[in-house]
């Protein structure tokens, strides 16, 4: 079946079986691998992706729900060779070891500050509480959402 | 242990070698011809290192107070580490030590900068590639730091002598009044400076040096010794840094690996006609080993669902029965042999004899998974009798030497990179995967990528080892220790050696039989020996009636421990007065590898469930003198947080040869919700050489959280993990 994806911001036809992942279509029909398999079964949020808005785990999201929708990993966050802020906090604070929870990470940050552009500790512990980061790099991670929540307060926002 | 020093009582460094490493000899020596080598790499100037007695591991040795049954793992013969700078300046280091999060990209350049007197982005490290590298036995044990740390200080050091006396010639100046900084000698005299790039220019020079040379003093670092950002740290941040799971070739394939029902099960048929009949899809079937490969990855996991095999299994243990399994069958004395370890001061019976009051007990240690985020993959090309792998591993030379002996290969037709990746805790030392890819893709003809699924990484890797620690002491009237034994079966002898003076003790390790695969991890015995010994402690004094504090400083006579212990308690405010009913409060410590912890930790019971929660973390660390604090800093907070996961609540559930809990919706792992408030105090010792971080930070926690929960509610847990469904109140 062919699904019409449009993953940022650039229009693709992709020929493939309807069921099929997000994450596996994403990285290995795209190339686009900014997105983590960490289970495959939405329990880890490596491979979190916006979906129209939305944090979507793309381990657990058919291709074909995304049919049509507008699709943002994180090799979409950059605009004009700047980095999105979310992306420059977690980079200024270097909120990873292995990194490879990272993209994940940054992409539900992305989500809940869009949400709720000031959340509180628990609120932010909560929306990233599906989120694994086996290095335990979580206080860092915290450090970073607070450094983003600043900074796009002060009007690096979009 | 064997030799001389019976009745001598000191503070050991428990070094030894961990239990569960392969300690090979390198049958492979770095063996280009240097000078045709540099011709190959466009000249320039190039520094070999030779190593021969490599003094920090010497060191080490000799304040171990020898341990002679557990060498050290021996290091290359030959290079251990080399540089090169090219003309036009660029620096090149090759290590064989591999990048997984611990951030040695980071801190070994920095010390070459250190060293060379260039800026550090002229640097650029090339890890874990076995035909560029020399030989290296692997990336665990916390050996990075004080091992290849100091090599390639050493080599940087002599590439900047050597660019001095390049100056030096080409001027026909003085040598000794020429200085290096930034990348270019300068003549403060005349004032004429040139870069190195310019030096290097028209040159093949290959230095070959020898490692024992003194360094440069920590006190004098300026650019080791700084937080320095991650190397390459925006290709995190963008998605961009590609893992060996993200790894793509011209013309790959995808490759999926049927596993067996159960641990040890034979094949008995298998209906493969269903997954061939697909176009494209081709079907390994070689032995128990069956694979199928496909042109897309979905189409591979299609043909791998239409494969119909059965297999014969064999009833195994589970995890019920673990402990009771690991007691019965320690392995008869006369099987032990080198791996038994056994230390003995004393009279353990005399002093138990004399002792005012008795104490003993057993505690356990489950299995537990390392479930690195990223699990294993590889992807393999054959070009002829050759094969390369980008595959995920530790142990590069290790699993290149795997694939060479699976394919019965010369060890250089294998050509393996480790590109950075998503960790590993002393869980990716096996090459299984590896072997895998290279075999399916033997068979497509085709490049193969074999990635593995969470299940996949769950259950066909390895575990850190369960145990069984029994633990007897005896007081005296006083109060103090005089009787001390405590004996590990199966997790291992890494710090099972008391840092408390007590005048009659045995400390031991017995190898048993065990149900599961099992192998290297974070901090392996240590955390179990850590537990017992520090719950233990908490445990005597509480029957002594002394502050837990006051108890273990006086029977201690390491001033670096007792320094952390201070600082750690000074941290948290100890002794805390409790505010609430269900708060509670602990402490654990020790040495190991080189290093000193403390932890003090702060729980509070759920009054509702009797969930446990870790409120607050306080954990002094001491580990020589510091390379980049603030690395240091994330690596210790790391190692908190993975130690809360041991400490509560992972353990692997397994029967009948099948893990019961091999996905994250089983298998709990610490999360946000998880995270205490953690104080790292870092104690800085300039005066000493540093030691390796990554592990032995995260050993005090597990003590220090059960302790605190004994003070909590007077339940004493003695089973780790200590709380996985919670603690019921007395
Ligand atoms: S890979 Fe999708 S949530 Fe883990
Ligand atoms: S940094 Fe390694 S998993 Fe988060």
């Amino acid at each position: 079946m062919a699904i019409e994806l449009n993953v940022n911001g650039r229009n693709y036809t992709i020929d493939t079986d309807p069921d099929t992942s997000l994450l596996t279509v994403l990285r290995y029909h795209l190339g686009l691998t900014g997105s983590k398999y960490g289970c495959g079964e939405g329990e880890c949020g490596a491979c979190t992706v916006i979906i129209n808005g939305y944090s979507r785990r793309s381990c657990i999201t058919p291709v074909s729900y995304a049919h049509k929708k507008q699709v943002t990993t994180i090799e979409g966050l950059e605009r004009d060779g700047k980095l999105h802020p979310v992306q420059q906090a977690f980079l200024d604070v270097e909120a990873f070891q292995c990194a490879y929870c990272t993209s994940g990470m940054i992409m539900t940050t992305v989500a809940l500050l869009r949400s709720n552009p000031h959340p509180t500790d628990a609120q932010i512990a909560e929306f990233l509480q599906g989120n694994i980061c086996r290095c335990g790099t979580y206080p860092r991670i915290l450090d970073a959402v607070r450094r983003a929540e600043r900074m796009m307060a002060e009007g690096g926002s979009r | 242990m064997s030799g001389t020093k019976n009745n001598e009582i000191r503070t050991p460094e428990t070094i030894e070698a961990e239990r569960y490493e392969i300690f090979d000899s390198p049958s492979y020596h770095f063996n280009i011809e240097r000078r045709d080598f540099l011709k190959a790499v466009g000249g320039g100037v190039g520094v070999f290192l030779l190593v021969n007695a490599p003094a920090a591991l010497a060191q080490r040795g000799r304040e171990s107070g020898g341990s002679r049954r557990f060498h050290m793992p021996p290091l290359p013969k030959n290079v251990g580490a080399w540089l090169h700078i090219a003309p036009g300046g660029a620096v090149t280091v090759y290590t064989g030590k591999v990048e997984i999060g611990q951030n040695i990209r980071t801190s070994l350049a920095q010390q070459v900068a250190q060293e060379l007197h260039v800026k550090l982005d002229t640097i650029t490290m090339v890890m874990g590639d076995t035909t560029l590298v020399p030989w290296d036995i692997g990336t665990f044990g916390s050996l990075t730091t004080p091992t290849m740390g100091p090599q390639l200080r050493r080599v940087g050091a002599v590439a900047r002598d050597t660019m001095i006396e390049l100056a030096a010639e080409r001027w026909r100046a003085n040598k000794s009044q020429l200085v290096a900084e930034n990348g270019t000698i300068r003549d403060p005299s005349t004032g004429r400076s040139i870069g190195y790039g310019a030096l290097a220019e028209g040159q093949t020079l290959a230095k070959t040096i020898l490692f024992d040379d003194p360094l440069m003093s920590p006190t004098k670092w300026t650019i080791a010794g700084e937080p320095i950002p991650k190397v390459g740290a925006i290709n995190f941040v963008t998605g961009r840094h590609l893992y060996p799971y993200d790894i793509k070739r011209p013309g790959m394939m995808y490759g999926k690996v049927l596993r067996p029902t159960a641990f040890g099960a034979t094949l008995v048929s298998l209906d493969a006609s269903a997954a061939k009949a697909i176009p494209g899809v081709v079907v390994v079937h070689d032995g128990n080993f069956v694979g199928v490969v496909a042109p897309t990855m979905e189409g591979a996991e299609k043909a791998l669902g239409l494969l119909k095999a059965t297999w014969r299994t064999t009833p195994q243990i589970s995890d019920k029965e673990l402990f009771s399994y690991l007691k019965e069958n320690a392995l008869p004395e006369n099987e032990q042999q080198e791996q038994r370890f056994l230390h003995s001061v004393g009279s353990v019976e005399s002093g138990m004899a004399a002792a005012h009051q008795r104490f003993s007990q057993t505690y356990t240690i489950a299995y537990i998974a390392h479930a690195p985020l990223e699990p294993r993959a590889t992807v393999a090309e054959w070009h002829g009798d050759k094969l390369t792998v980008w595959t995920g591993t530790q142990r590069p030379f290790a699993v290149r030497d795997e694939c060479a002996e699976a394919f019965h290969l010369p060890k250089d037709h294998v050509h393996l990179m480790m590109p950075d990746m998503g960790s590993g805790y002393g869980g990716k030392h096996t090459g299984g995967h590896t072997v895998e890819a290279a075999r399916l893709a033997k068979a497509a003809g085709k490049p193969v990528k074999l990635n593995w699924t969470r299940e996949e990484e769950f259950t066909w890797a390895y575990f850190r080892p369960a145990g069984v620690i029994e633990v007897r002491a005896g007081l005296d009237a006083a109060g103090k220790i005089i009787a001390w034994e405590m004996i590990n079966y199966n997790s291992g002898p890494s710090a099972v050696m008391t840092p408390y003076v007590i005048p009659n003790q045995t400390v031991g390790f017995r190898p048993t039989k065990y149900p599961l695969r099992q192998g290297s991890y974070r901090a392996l015995a240590a955390t179990a020996n850590f537990f017992a010994r520090e719950s233990a402690m908490g445990e005597l004094a509480h029957m002594a009636g002394t502050d837990q504090l006051e108890f273990r400083l006086k029977h201690l006579s390491d001033e670096r421990l007792k320094t952390v212990f201070r600082a750690a308690a000074e941290k948290f405010g100890w002794p805390r007065k409790k505010t609430a009913p269900g708060q509670g409060f602990g402490m654990g410590g020790g040495i190991e590898k080189g290093g000193r912890v403390a932890t003090c930790a702060e729980v509070f019971l759920d009054p509702k469930d009797g969930e446990v929660h870790i409120r607050h973390v306080v954990v002094a660390w001491e580990c020589g003198a510091i390379v980049n604090p603030d690395g240091l800093n994330n690596q210790v907070t790391g190692a908190q947080v993975m130690g809360i996961g041991g400490a509560l609540f992972e353990h692997i559930q397994f029967a009948d040869g099948k893990i019961l809990n091999p996905l994250f919706s089983s298998y709990r792992v610490p999360r946000f919700s998880d995270l205490p408030k953690i104080d790292v105090v870092l104690i800085d010792r300039k005066d000493r050489p540093p030691a390796g971080a990554g592990e032995t930070p995260m050993t005090g926690l597990a003590p220090a959280v059960g302790n605190a929960i004994f003070d909590a509610t007077g339940v004493r847990l003695r089973s780790m993990p200590l709380a996985p469904h919670g603690v019921k109140k007395s």
